[in-house]
């Protein structure tokens, strides 16, 4: 009797439809990961009741966790499904979509939102213009490993999942927005345009809809200290507030 | 103002200011005038006089207490019911502090609520407030069980609250600095708890 992993996947025909669960059996195999697992079901896809189905849809890429695209929710936490290895997970796994966002079918969900709030916050640097306005300033150091660790961010939205305001009651854009901000500006040239991306995170929208749970800090697979980044930002917004209270 | 500083940016921050300045400093006040009922009806009815005898006083309630109460308690409402469950999948320490905060807020409201009934409006309407008044409103297991897990209630919704309002201004930033917040609010709910419960238990005996 050789050793069988059961999966119990939350699925969705399409958009519109209704979730459902099915439960599939497989072989157990030595050091197979859950992505590993979702090509077995897709190499023969009968369900546990023998029934022929549709494969189950999901989406993946780099397969070293750099690039989000296979987060997921495993046995109730959200992650990458190409590093969450079977041997560490037991022999029954749930997988579900990252149902904050809006889901396209079975696991794989729709995270365009992320895109849309990077475009509100303007998390880039801008350096067009109609001449050569030459080189930026000099990044101390420091400040360098300090925004490397912030750059590592791979937009894969488990920090949105595991967050209770990111909510269809809720504005709140989410850590990983917040963070872009933080990386935004403290690169020296992006600093120059520092208050038009805090303006455009001082409301419910931005960090006042965070509410310190700091689910996001525990769950990010890139360990960024997102907690930190968005209390930094807290002070940059007292600060700069004041000064436009009073100055302005 | 609105033009100044975006609308939510403004309620958010009043939202957590007063709940430290000035509910959360009344509410020690409070904690510490009731106190004075551990040495005795004459100590607590002494204390109730010296208050009654400030001047301004109705003024002084309406501005530091009633309408930053009531502003508090309603954006507290609101944001009680925004967020989606997390739990117990994600159950980290914060985490259940952050779903504490909103339960004690809701609890908290309903307590106050009952408690300025039983107290401050049957003054108004001519009651004399007096050790007596709380030895009837506390005569009875169900009135002293509300009134334990009231004062509970509102001493973690405000030391928490003290947490909260470090990280909200970006005062406790790095995760050093947020867990030595975490310690001082732990210490004040300890504190205010035993001053609190001391006070309740000195109507009681």
């Amino acid at each position: 009797m050789s050793r069988k992993i059961t999966l119990i996947v939350t699925r969705q025909d399409g958009p519109d439809q209704p979730p459902y669960k099915e439960t599939f059996v497989i072989d157990y195999r030595p050091n197979m990961n859950v992505i590993g697992a979702l090509m077995e079901i897709r190499k023969n896809p009968v369900n546990a009741k023998g029934e022929r189905v549709a494969p189950v849809a999901w989406e993946m890429s780099c397969l070293e966790e750099v690039c989000g695209a296979c987060s997921m929710v495993i046995n109730g936490k959200a992650r990458q499904a190409c590093s969450a290895l079977i041997d560490k997970l037991g022999d029954t796994i749930t997988l579900e979509p990252m149902r904050t966002f809006p889901v396209v079918r079975d696991l794989i969900v729709d995270r365009s939102r992320m895109f849309e709030d990077l475009k509100k916050v303007k998390a880039w640097v801008p350096i067009d213009g109609t001449y050569d306005i030459g080189p930026g300033p000099r990044m101390p150091e420091v400040e360098r490993q300090m925004a490397y660790e912030l750059s590592r961010c791979m937009m894969c939205g488990v920090c949105l999942e595991v967050c209770p305001n990111v909510s269809p009651r809720s504005k709140f854009m989410g850590a990983a927005i917040m963070n872009q901000v933080r990386l935004h500006n403290t690169h020296p040239t992006g600093a120059m345009h520092k208050h038009e991306r805090l303006e455009a995170i001082m409301g419910e929208e931005g960090l006042e809809g965070c509410g310190n749970s700091q689910n996001c800090v525990q769950a990010c697979p890139k360990g960024i200290p997102l907690t930190t980044s968005i209390a930094a930002l807290r002070w940059e917004t007292t600060r700069y507030s004041i000064k436009k209270w009073m100055f302005s | 103002m609105a033009t100044v500083l975006p609308r939510s940016f403004v309620s958010r921050r009043l939202h957590s200011l007063l709940g430290v300045i000035p509910i959360g400093a009344f509410l020690i006040e409070h904690l510490i005038a009731n106190y004075s009922a551990v040495g005795g009806p004459e100590k607590f009815e002494a204390t109730v006089r010296w208050i009654n005898s400030l001047p301004f006083v109705l003024l002084m309630e309406i501005f530091f207490i009633y309408l930053p109460i009531l502003f508090h308690a309603a954006l507290g409402v609101v944001i009680a019911f925004q967020p989606k469950n997390t739990l117990p999948n994600y159950g980290y320490f914060r985490n259940w502090m952050f779903y504490l905060q909103r339960l004690t807020g809701l609890i908290t409201l309903i307590y106050i609520a009952w408690h300025v009934w039983e107290t401050r409006v049957q003054a108004a309407l001519g009651q004399p407030v007096n050790f007596e008044m709380m030895k009837n409103i506390l005569d009875n297991p169900v009135s002293i069980a509300f009134y334990v897990i009231g004062i509970l209630s509102t001493v973690f919704h405000f030391s928490n609250g003290l947490w909260s309002f470090a990280v909200s201004w970006g005062l406790a930033v790095g995760p050093r600095a947020q867990r030595q917040m975490t310690y001082v609010s732990a210490i004040v709910f300890v504190f205010l708890s035993y001053v609190g419960l001391m006070a309740l238990f000195a109507f009681i005996a």
